[in-house]
């Protein structure tokens, strides 16, 4: 299954590679990645595939929103459909 | 592929602008619950609904947590109980609340509607009775929501039952006196009630509808408020568009969830209510998004036409984003539930008499509303016959709910807490209605009703 993740905060080195591990972590495979940095705050949009993940999107929710909080970054996981329903016809 | 521009204005309407799913309803049809016994009349409403919906908030959780997209509401609503009662042998339905409370409690939901009656061309022997039983029945339940339709532009108004509901307003205003009347913020009169609302406190599951059915109510008055600050000065038709646009996407977005609900509990879609529906939320106000077409307060000259416009585009953005639009559909102006509104209201310059006039154009009634606890019944009956009227007349659905909070007077504030708010009390004509009520009978239905 396909989702976005999403990660906002404040820039500082190592956001992308931590975050891109504990995707790893979990057997989630990056398909796009797109990031920009507006006054020092930090965006990441990335596209995502879940299916040899082990945790379904709502665990997988939860551990990420942990480990931001952690970090002081907002990240979550949700699914496409959400996104394409809302901008696409 | 998506680009970020889009996923982050997703998230920014999720984070910042209170974008959610108002609510998830699930219908359940009580009618084959009916028996000469009450007792066993309840016991089969509570395995029922019970039955039906123990799914139904965990279902709602998940598909929040997937999606990211908050669900405030998980409900429930059933048959009109006059019509499940009928059968029973008693002269109190009380009962049958009880065991409503008890079902929704049990399943984790926050409201369950339907100990309701339709009585809009004359009232059966256990309509008479459950209006009777509506004071006992929300002063000793907590989650349980009534509703009785007077009136249709098919059949008239019933000024029996209008007579009777202003009694019964005050009755249940005394018997909940302790919480400020909070009982009345239960109870809903209407006229032309729909079959599939989702939102409380008026749904009910009508006899036209399935075995049971998902309704789910969207919401974003701030994802509207915020789109518009982009088009200051713009023309009306600028306005209108952008409401649309938006309207389209928090629309497109509950039906999706709609049809996951649907397809998770195996239970048929119904439909989605397209309303923007407030909250007491700061930034998350229909009185704002009026102010912010160029009203200075929400209730002076031009927000009759602003909330007309507003009402307009909302549905014309939804219709195309769902596959079945029903319920409501339209903008809500409950007072209590909305911050801009209180603010309006606390200032005088939004008055009981503005209230019904924009109850013309949008998509319910007179909502929430606070008016001093010395109110006589009889006046609370004239203010159900002018918002019937206005419902009967236009082909719309319009309601009622009013609390005359007891001990309290013009300038107080009454505290319901949680998404009902608080309301500031507001003055009513002084100007007896008493004989006009006191007449009885049926206003008979308009020439709009001769369609056939």
């Amino acid at each position: 299954m396909k989702a976005i993740v999403t990660v906002i905060g404040k820039d500082r080195v190592g956001i992308t590679a931590a975050v891109c591990s504990l995707l790893a972590q979990h057997n989630i495979n990056i398909l796009d990645i797109t990031q920009t940095v507006l006054q020092e705050f930090f965006t990441m949009v990335m596209l995502v595939d879940t299916s040899a993940c082990a945790a379904s999107i709502g665990e997988m929710a939860d551990i990420l929103e942990q480990a931001g909080k952690e970090q002081n970054l907002s990240i979550r996981i949700q699914r496409e459909d959400i996104f394409n329903a809302m901008h696409r016809i | 592929m998506l680009n970020q521009h889009e996923i982050m204005q997703t998230i920014q309407m999720i984070d910042q602008q209170h974008l959610d799913v108002r609510t998830i309803t699930m219908g359940i049809s009580l009618l084959s619950c009916a028996h000469s016994d009450i007792k066993i009349a309840c016991d089969k409403v509570y395995d029922k609904i019970t039955r039906y919906a123990e799914k139904l908030v965990a279902t709602g959780e998940a598909i929040e947590k997937e999606f990211g997209i908050p669900i405030v509401n998980k409900r429930i609503s059933v048959t009109p109980i006059a019509l499940v009662a009928a059968a029973a042998q008693a002269d109190n339905y009380t009962p049958f609340a009880l065991a409503m409370d008890r079902a929704a409690k049990s399943c984790g939901v926050n409201f369950i509607g339907g100990f309701s009656a339709l009585v809009q061309k004359g009232m059966t022997d256990a309509d008479r009775i459950l209006i009777a039983s509506i004071p006992e029945a929300l002063a000793s339940t907590d989650i349980v929501c009534a509703s009785v339709n007077v009136g249709s532009t098919k059949a008239g108004i019933d000024m029996d039952a209008v007579a009777l509901m202003g009694r019964t307003i005050k009755e249940l205003a005394a018997r909940t006196a302790d919480k400020g009347g909070f009982g009345c913020a239960k109870l809903v009169v209407f006229c032309n009630a729909v079959e599939d609302n989702p939102f409380m406190a008026g749904a009910f599951h009508g006899v036209g509808e399935p075995e049971k059915v998902i309704n789910v109510g969207v919401s974003g008055p701030g994802v509207v408020y915020h789109a518009l600050q982009s088009v200051k000065g713009a023309p009306f038709d600028v306005v209108a568009e952008t409401v649309k646009k938006t309207a389209f996407r928090i629309t497109r977005m509950g039906q999706l969830v709609a049809q996951e609900a649907s397809r998770r509990l195996d239970t048929p879609f119904g439909i989605v209510d397209l309303s923007l529906a407030p909250t007491p939320a700061i930034g998350d106000s229909v009185a704002r998004i009026l102010e912010e077409m160029g009203l200075e307060v929400c209730g002076t000259h031009g927000t009759t036409a602003a909330l007309a416009l507003l009402n307009d585009a909302v549905k014309k953005g939804g219709v195309m984003a769902s596959s079945h639009v029903g319920g409501l559909s339209g903008a809500f102006i409950p007072v209590s539930e909305d911050e801009g509104m209180i603010a309006a209201a606390a200032s005088g310059a939004l008055t009981l008499d503005k209230l019904e006039a924009m109850t013309c154009v949008c998509s319910v009634g007179l909502d929430m509303i606070a008016v001093p606890g010395d109110t006589p019944a009889e006046t609370l009956s004239a203010i159900i016959a002018d918002e019937a009227a206005i419902g009967m007349v236009n082909s719309k659905t319009t309601a009622v709910r009013i609390i005359p909070a007891p001990g309290c007077k013009v300038g107080d504030t009454v505290e319901f807490g949680g998404l009902l708010g608080s309301a500031p009390v507001q003055p009513v004509h002084p100007f007896s209605a008493r004989d006009f009520v006191a007449r009885g009978g049926r206003i008979p239905a308009p020439m709009q009703s001769l369609k056939n």
